[in-house]
């Protein structure tokens, strides 16, 4: 019989002691006023700072525009991809793995070589999009690689066709209807790791949410670990998205 | 039928691949290999074995090392322990969902959390000391190898989870059964059916770990502040000018890496090649 027994246990209330401590650890830690004194102070400073808000607006225009560029970048292309050109599969495949063998701090060090202009694309915080698009693509090909075959692209393209359908209705009615939950999955997906994204913003210098954690940290622990405690409950409630979404629906047309 | 909009899509996905991904790639090979005065050298990469550069490079590696077969041994353990016949049912969605979360949990925030528990004024510090056991005094280090291999586990071990639930579900219990009714005991199942089988994807999955922490950087730009030089941390203070090197020695640095990488992926296809003869679809 393949039974949980007490060695199952104590491996499982091992690790949920690991993994629970530093989060009661930090929370408490956060309500810390200095010596036996407890309270809100630190969340009280953070609300009233301004840089708290414009450092997290700017994230989640970031991670818009980073969602927004990979699903206007990347879906297209894979139909289109799929459709009429499965010889190039082996290049996409290349370029999804790409920024897997190449870390982060590599690529910002080769697009600093590489870009010393214009202005207009390097001076603003949108810049950041370029290399977070990279980011979020090895995960959103996977996702959507696996939402395209499960449905089958060419009979189901050939059959609407044969009912005088247009590609653009056969895209926007079949194919897109079909592919919802793996680009809802991978939206949420770089939502979250583009919000809590350091390496890039933080070698460009662009005051970004990760980056404003980090200077906090350098002066004010308790606040810092208030910023903590807040992260991971927005990381919490990205994946419950992720998972809620993701998982929960099947393709509703096609299949074999 | 080809639509001109089809061409345009594929052609636009490639050309912003091209330019910011593969030309800055190559801008760091070339920039690697010639001096200010547009002279090739190899000085830069001769400059790597300096000892500087090569602890950095010693320290990620061991590091990578080590947090990769904690996540892969803990991480197993906990996916294995999950998915017993009688583990209540709940325990799996709570496990996943929390791994989905600890995994994503990394870079500063994560940081800062294990200094407020284990720094040297943590909490859990201080608590131990009120309890008489000081383990600063002891030899621990949360800015240490050592400690940031503990800090590393936090997101290595959900990821571990993550990767193997699908692994381990592929061990069908038609061959546990097959083996019990032949008269195995649980110590040959595992010895000579369950391990083999489960071998490459445990290698790849240590594989991929050891990728997630040789490329972690916010975590350790956190806490090492300069203690520990890992070739992340390297290549950051190269680019923020807060060391007096030549940009030459980041791309060098850089260009070390992305080998590291290239090889940990070509051994992760080997191994999965490997892993995929046993996946039949059932």
């Amino acid at each position: 019989m393949n039974r949980l027994g007490l060695g199952g246990w104590a491996i499982l209330v091992l690790a949920a002691i690991f993994f629970i401590t530093p989060l009661v650890m930090t929370a408490t830690f956060s309500f810390w006023e200095g010596g036996d004194r407890y309270g809100f102070d630190s969340y009280r400073i953070l609300l009233h700072s301004p840089k708290l808000f414009e450092s997290a607006w700017l994230s989640i225009q970031l991670s818009l525009a980073s969602v927004l560029a990979l699903l206007v970048l990347l879906v297209p292309a894979m139909i289109f991809m799929n459709l009429y050109a499965p010889r190039l599969r082996p290049v996409f495949e290349f370029m999804a793995t790409l920024p897997f063998v190449v870390p982060a701090i590599a690529l910002v060090a080769g697009l600093s070589a590489l870009f010393t202009g214009p202005e207009w694309l390097i001076g603003t915080p949108f810049y950041l999009v370029v290399p977070y698009f990279f980011l979020g693509l090895p995960y959103a090909y996977r996702a959507i690689d696996v939402g395209l075959k499960s449905i089958d692209l060419d009979t189901l393209t050939e059959a609407g066709q044969s009912l005088g359908a247009s590609l653009g209705q056969i895209i926007r009615l079949v194919v897109l209807p079909s592919l919802r939950s793996a680009m809802l999955g991978s939206a949420l997906l770089t939502l979250a790791v583009v919000f809590g994204e350091f390496t890039f913003a933080n070698v460009l210098l662009f005051h970004t949410y990760a980056v404003y954690i980090n200077e906090i940290g350098q002066h004010d622990p308790t606040e810092a670990a208030a910023l903590s405690v807040a992260s991971f409950l927005l990381t919490w409630a990205a994946m419950l998205g992720v998972l809620v979404l993701g998982g929960g629906r099947r393709p509703a047309v096609g299949g074999r | 039928m080809r639509s001109p909009l089809a061409v345009f899509f594929i052609v636009l996905f490639l050309a912003v691949n091209v330019l910011f991904m593969l030309a800055p790639t190559a801008m760091l090979a070339i920039q690697a290999v010639f001096d200010d005065d547009g002279a090739f050298t190899l000085e830069y990469f001769q400059a790597l074995a300096q000892y500087q550069y090569a602890s950095s490079f010693e320290n990620s590696l061991i590091l990578s090392l080590l947090s990769a077969t904690v996540g892969v041994i803990a991480g197993g353990l906990i996916a294995f322990a999950v998915l017993k016949d009688d583990a209540p049912r709940w325990l799996r969605s709570v496990v996943t969902s929390f791994s989905a979360v600890a995994a994503n949990f990394a870079g500063v925030p994560l940081a800062f959390s294990f200094i407020a528990t284990l720094g040297t004024l943590g909490l859990l510090t201080k608590l131990l000391k009120t309890w008489g056991i000081d383990i600063y005094a002891a030899g621990f280090s949360l800015y240490s190898i050592g400690g940031l291999t503990l800090v590393y586990s936090y997101f290595q071990i959900p990821l571990m989870v993550i990767i193997f639930f699908p692994a381990l579900e592929a061990l069908r219990p038609s061959w546990r059964e097959a083996a019990e009714n032949l008269g195995a005991s649980t110590w040959q199942y595992w010895r000579l059916v369950g391990l083999p089988v489960l071998a490459p994807s445990l290698l790849a999955a240590w594989i991929l770990l050891f990728g997630s922490a040789f490329s972690a950087y916010g975590t350790a730009y956190a806490l090492t502040s300069g203690n520990i030089a890992l070739v992340t941390t390297e290549i950051s203070a190269v680019l923020s000018g807060n060391v007096v090197s030549e940009p030459q020695i980041g791309a060098a640095l850089s260009v070390g890496m992305i080998v590291v990488m290239v090889l940990v992926l070509l051994a992760s296809n080997l191994l999965s090649a490997r892993a995929a003869r046993w996946s039949v679809k059932s």
